[in-house]
């Protein structure tokens, strides 16, 4: 078996090729609800009602997606460079950390400022954490060659024990009954709600904002053209002028910043403190939803309403039909292998021979 | 300082260096074996999860214990052969690829233990592996056949890589697979060869977990190890002597901060010795960085006839 890549634009292929692997993730997850005892066109009905069923529904989707789309922003811009920054999951409890620490009401106090002036004070130091964090990595791969992979994955790890020495420590909430949490933020830091009664926050606007800041600077500006054409050939780039290292640093700076930044929001519109479990692996799911997106920052916006609409209506549907919740990350991990061949078998043609 | 010392002579400890060196020597000849064919293998932390779910899951249903050890390593083979296709048969991201294949055996093994105990809040238990009473040697008679196994595998594998032509043909296609190509060798099935036996060394290292260090499989218990053996393989230059080495010395400071926190009067937080074996893997990494000796095709996928 051999590849060729098409001559010829197959604009078939480009529709076709998504469709097919739409067709295997649903047969993958067929087969798991099928083994799993439950019957195969109700499981999935319940888990499309439970994620885009309702307003209800809708709206819990809505609220999962926010962390998803900049985790998912974090992946796109560093891969974009080829910086595979695998670290967003630590870069996002830095940067909730951060904005803990800046906003939280520690002794029942508290930074002493007006809100708009310690609001933006907590979002900077939650961007500054998380860009921090991977500042190293970045660091250490242009200077000394360190796959930046391995590094940010270790870092996820010791980033989330930090966590969990602070909620012992300096952080520990003292009214939480021992249960390992954060001190709250302040009221007034919170994000307001965009829909009554339900949990969608303005952290959505965010989102959606820095998604088209992103796509205009990949687009629109020479600091973008730059990071693309890292990516698309450092050596090339560096022959023609581009500062190689300098735009590695800056992506990473950028990336981490984002992933950052989805710690902060998730604090001040969802859950007001930190815990060990607020984040059940958006800094990876951010890997998938970029993948998905082909790393486009608005094609990140879709994929995470995607990735969040499975992982919402699989909750909703596990409840009734006693499936395993895990049949979300199945669907998450296929639809990502099955979107990349046919991505490649859209550009290439296979021959046998 | 003086209790560290005692506890050098101390052969609890000992024992318990190479126990926790096990998993990380299998897992780090299978990424080695991987990466010397030009393949970075991300699989690992999955395929470690995949191969103590179902080394596990065979033996509780009533396999004998090394055929659980032989089901951890079919599963393991298993992923390695939709790796290979991915990376090798369709030369996709190998970065993003490996973490597809991490993201998809994990999540499989977790569906499939909800699906067989939907009920269960303690883990079911197995009868592990008995310690080798009858080994005449000292340190390795308190470990499992596995350890034994993953000891035997280092010099085997450096045969295998240094003295037969099998093994240069691997070596030949990890640096400069054109060339291999020229001397008649079949690149892709030997990468993808590679891949399959080293997934399934890291199924064997998962199934370690289960059937040896533990009676049972819980989520999360893999917990980064697959990663560290990715930093350990850099640190070893990507040879099994090495591997060994730096498995052992890893497993010696693991071993060190665990004595250190049961100790009673720890003077750091837990979290910080908890946090030593990630440090320590950077450091690793960082030291041997400058003059690592990396495969000159790894991460280049190869497509016939194209430069």
């Amino acid at each position: 078996m051999r590849l060729e890549r098409r001559t010829e634009a197959a604009p078939a292929a480009w529709i076709i090729a998504p469709l097919g692997a739409v067709a295997v993730t649903l047969l993958v997850a067929s087969a798991l609800v099928r083994w799993a005892g439950a019957p195969v066109g109700p499981t999935w009905g319940l888990l499309f009602d439970g994620a885009f069923g309702s307003v209800f529904a809708f709206s819990e989707t809505l609220t999962r997606a926010i962390p998803l789309m900049l985790t998912g922003l974090a992946a796109a811009v560093a891969f974009q460079a080829r910086l595979y920054n695998i670290g967003a999951e630590g870069q996002l409890y830095a940067g909730a950390l951060a904005a803990v620490a800046v906003g939280g009401l520690h002794g029942g106090a508290g930074i002493d400022l007006a809100p708009w002036l310690l609001f933006p004070l907590m979002m900077a130091a939650a961007a500054l954490a998380g860009a921090a964090l991977l500042l190293g990595p970045a660091l250490l791969k242009s200077r000394f060659g360190v796959d930046e992979v391995v590094t940010t994955l270790l870092l996820n790890f010791i980033v989330l024990l930090f966590i969990s020495l602070m909620l012992d420590g300096p952080m520990k909430d003292p009214t939480a009954m021992g249960w390992p949490q954060s001190v709250a933020l302040q009221p007034e830091l919170e994000f307001g709600k965009l829909i009554p009664r339900t949990r969608v926050h303005s952290g959505l606007a965010w989102a959606l904002v820095l998604a088209a800041l992103v796509w205009a600077l990949m687009q629109r500006t020479v600091a973008g053209f730059e990071i693309r054409a890292v990516g698309a050939n450092a050596r090339a780039a560096a022959f023609a002028g581009v500062p190689v290292a300098r735009t590695v640093v800056g992506v990473a700076l950028l990336s981490g910043a984002l992933a950052g930044l989805a710690g902060a929001i998730e604090v001040a519109g969802r859950t007001s403190y930190l815990t060990l479990d607020m984040s059940p692996g958006y800094g990876y799911s951010g890997i998938v939803i970029a993948m998905l997106a082909g790393l486009h920052p608005l094609g990140v916006v879709v994929a995470s309403l995607f990735v969040a609409g499975v992982l919402v209506g699989a909750d909703s549907m596990s409840r009734t039909m006693g499936v395993p919740t895990y049949l979300a990350d199945v669907i998450v991990a296929t639809a990502l292998l099955a979107m990349l061949v046919a991505a490649m078998l859209a550009q290439y043609r296979v021959r046998f021979r | 300082m003086t209790e560290a010392l005692e506890l050098l002579g101390n052969a609890a400890f000992w024992v318990a260096v190479l126990r926790i060196a096990t998993p990380l020597i299998l897992g780090t000849l299978g990424v080695l074996l991987c990466e010397r064919s030009g393949v970075l293998n991300l699989g690992i932390e999955g395929i470690m999860v995949a191969g103590g779910f179902v080394g596990w899951l065979a033996v509780f249903h009533g396999a004998p214990l090394w055929g659980g050890v032989v089901a951890a390593a079919l599963a393991g083979a298993a992923f390695g052969g939709l790796l290979a296709w991915l990376t090798v048969g369709l030369a996709l991201s190998q970065h993003v690829s490996g973490l597809g294949i991490t993201m998809l055996a994990t999540a499989l093994s977790y569906f499939g233990y909800r699906v067989s105990f939907p009920k269960v809040s303690t883990p079911p238990t197995v009868t592990p592996f008995a310690a080798m009473d009858w080994l005449p040697i000292p340190l390795l008679q308190q470990q499992t056949p596995l350890t034994l196994l993953a000891l035997a595998l280092v010099p085997l594998l450096a045969w295998l890589l240094y003295r037969t032509p099998l093994g240069l043909a691997l070596r030949m296609v990890g640096e400069n697979p054109q060339a291999a190509e020229g001397q008649g060798i079949a690149v892709a099935a030997v990468r993808s060869g590679a891949i399959v036996a080293g997934s399934a060394l890291m199924g064997v290292a998962g199934s370690f977990l289960t059937l040896a260090a533990f009676n049972a499989f819980f989520f999360n218990m893999v917990n980064g190890r697959g990663w560290i053996c990715v930093a350990l393989v850099v640190f070893a230059s990507w040879r099994p002597g090495k591997a060994l080495v730096g498995a052992l010395l890893f497993a010696f400071f693991d071993a060190l901060q665990l004595r250190l926190q049961q100790a009673g009067d720890a003077l750091l937080p837990y979290q910080v010795y908890l946090m030593l074996p990630y440090v320590l893997s950077i450091v690793a990494l960082v030291v041997v960085a400058r003059n690592a000796s990396y495969p000159q095709a790894l991460m280049k996928p190869y497509r016939k006839g194209e430069r």
